[in-house]
């Protein structure tokens, strides 16, 4: 039963034909038997999970599931979500052992909407990496290929889906760290517009990029989880209200006629060959769905990789200032001065590419660097955003490969900074300009699966979704099981 | 340009980071593999652009400054490393 996706499930639940004990019972059962190799999760809430697990199946007996689309449903959070009286550690050992004192608003959602939550799952400390190997609590594997990485930063809550450990997860993504582990582990990832789902409560990293997102096994799914964490929330400054949309809607509508482009600077040099191949085949079969696919050239892509490393570093330098070891996270005991504290617990505590990312950003903000970097990268967004305007003013979304290759092997990047930054390529644009980005598998290239990227304008989810969803149906691709 | 590692030293001491020489080092090779690779920027001309500091068209929107209690006053002086009643203790700064 773990196999299924959330939407099969829900629909078992509904008609009675399995209970939410069951179900969260089959998915701990998983867990049991591939953690010691997948190591997705880094909390499991076994007790609490089954309370809930029974307390909604009262409800679903009684029928009393209004307001409350995923009641009894299994579902996991990326270590970078706050739940009340839960560890939250980013992966980091500067925070092991934080207990949340409040909850975050998505998540707030879910369990309003009577979800079981089943754990938390590990990332890349801070959610600075692509491919997990930052977290310094743990190795988490690709459920296709254990010699390979789960990518990241939200690597945990892809593996965990992609093994079947919960039937759907949340995650965040600021340059990257949705679409990309979904695209390595074979299942679907979708970053929201920026505004459109609260940040209340993520543990901020890059605050004008981060947004969270599901990580599912269908497009259908992640659908579902849109419309429970979409909305307006005023503890969030940068929430947006609009009236609520049922992002299921149009799932099922052809995308005849509909106008697709290709990005010429994603689809040449530096894409590999094989996800090039696994790509055209995906375009040939939206073809013929009455598509009409061109290619469009957007010029100032060659230049967000390092706007984006500018911008993320430089907001990340300031918002882990507060991680200093006087109100929470690991204080060094031995200095004597309040500077030494702060200076020693935060060497002792963040790991290295936390550290270097906080070295750039502060050196980009600081005086006398500041307009050669920050604000020259800030006006790069500004041309980011006229390039996709431009495209979009002709075509309903732009396409590319979430990654220029599939899940790589262990230490394959480790020690080169800038060559696992580059592995972020296609997905940066789209957090720069704020938009709406899902990765759907389409494919294998060495038996390991490759995703297809689509952007379509802000707040045009439903049309996102609508376009993925005929990818999805058309691809022929199939989950694995473990 | 490009960073010697006293101009490392010096941002670390901004980024209130102990590094050892062997850590600075390594940073300072890296930041400027990529500040190098950030080079590339300098040859597009901004001067006419204005620069996008958010994505979102209604820029940030302000809500009335309420004071409100936050519930679980005892909870976050758990997470404290050194706690004495409701404060934080910190070592000496004079």
């Amino acid at each position: 039963m773990h196999k299924l996706s959330l939407k099969e499930a829900r629909r078992k639940l509904w008609r009675g034909e399995t209970t939410s004990e069951l179900l969260t019972e089959n998915v701990f059962q998983q867990i049991q038997a591939h953690e010691p190799v997948v190591q997705a999760y880094l909390s499991i809430y076994r007790e609490q999970a089954l309370a809930q697990a029974k307390a909604a199946d009262e409800r679903l007996k009684k029928g009393d599931t209004d307001g409350a689309p995923l009641l009894g449903l299994p579902l996991a959070l990326k270590d970078n979500l706050n739940l009340a009286g839960t560890e939250t550690t980013c992966a980091s050992k500067i925070l092991k052992g934080y207990i949340s004192r409040y909850t975050a608003t998505a998540v707030q959602k879910l369990l309003d909407a009577g979800a079981v939550i089943t754990g938390k799952l590990n990332l890349d400390e801070f959610a600075m990496g692509s491919s997990t190997e930052n977290s310094a609590l743990q190795k988490t594997t690709n459920p296709w290929d254990k010699e390979r990485v789960p990518g990241g930063s939200s690597g945990g809550a892809a593996a965990a889906v992609a093994a079947d450990e919960c039937f759907g997860s949340l995650g965040s993504d600021t340059g990257g760290s949705i679409r990309q582990p979904a695209a390595f582990c074979g299942i679907v990832g979708l970053k929201p517009t920026y505004g459109l789902v609260s940040r209340y409560g993520l543990v901020a990293f890059g605050s004008s990029l981060d947004q969270i997102g599901p990580l599912t096994k269908t497009v259908e799914d992640a659908a579902l989880l849109l419309n429970v964490i979409a909305g307006y929330d005023e503890k969030d400054s940068t929430s947006v209200n609009r009236p609520p949309e049922d992002y299921t809607a149009d799932l099922n509508s052809d995308i005849a006629g509909k106008r697709l482009a290709v990005i010429k600077e994603l689809s040449g040099e530096g894409i590999d060959a094989g996800v090039r191949q696994a790509i055209e085949k995906m375009l040939d079969k939206l073809r013929e769905q009455g598509a009409v696919i061109e290619t469009v050239a957007l010029p100032s892509f060659k230049y967000a990789l390092a706007a984006y490393y500018l911008v993320a570093t430089s907001e990340a330098s300031a918002n882990l200032a507060r991680f200093d070891g006087v109100r929470f996270g690991h204080r060094n005991k031995s200095a004597r001065g309040t500077l030494e504290m702060f200076k020693r617990s935060r060497a002792e505590g963040f790991g290295p590419e936390v550290k270097r990312r906080i070295m750039l950003g502060t050196y980009a903000l600081s005086a006398g660097y500041y307009d050669a970097y920050y604000l020259k990268a800030q006006k790069v967004r500004t041309l980011i955003r006229q390039d996709y305007a431009r495209a979009f003013a002709k075509y309903d979304a732009v396409l590319s490969p979430t990654s220029p290759s599939v899940a790589f092997k262990f230490g394959a990047k480790v020690n080169d900074p800038l060559s696992m930054y580059l592995s972020d390529i296609a997905t940066i644009p789209v957090n720069l300009a704020g938009l709406p980005g899902i990765s759907v598998p389409c494919g294998l290239e060495n038996k390991l699966p490759v995703g297809l990227q689509i952007a379509t304008p802000e707040f045009t989810e439903r049309k996102l979704l609508q376009i993925a969803a005929a990818a999805e149906r058309s691809s022929g691709f199939e989950r694995m099981h473990l | 340009m490009s960073i010697s590692s006293e101009d490392a030293r010096h941002v670390a001491g901004l980024a209130r980071l102990e590094l050892t020489d062997k850590e600075l080092r390594a940073y300072t090779e890296q930041l400027n593999q990529i500040l190098n690779y950030a080079r590339e920027l300098e040859k597009l001309h901004t001067d006419n652009i204005e620069p996008t500091y958010s994505s979102l068209n209604t820029g940030t929107l302000l809500r009335e400054d309420k004071v409100c209690n936050f519930t679980d006053q005892a909870g976050l002086l758990e997470n404290g490393p050194e706690v004495a009643g409701s404060s934080f203790v910190v070592p000496r700064i004079l």
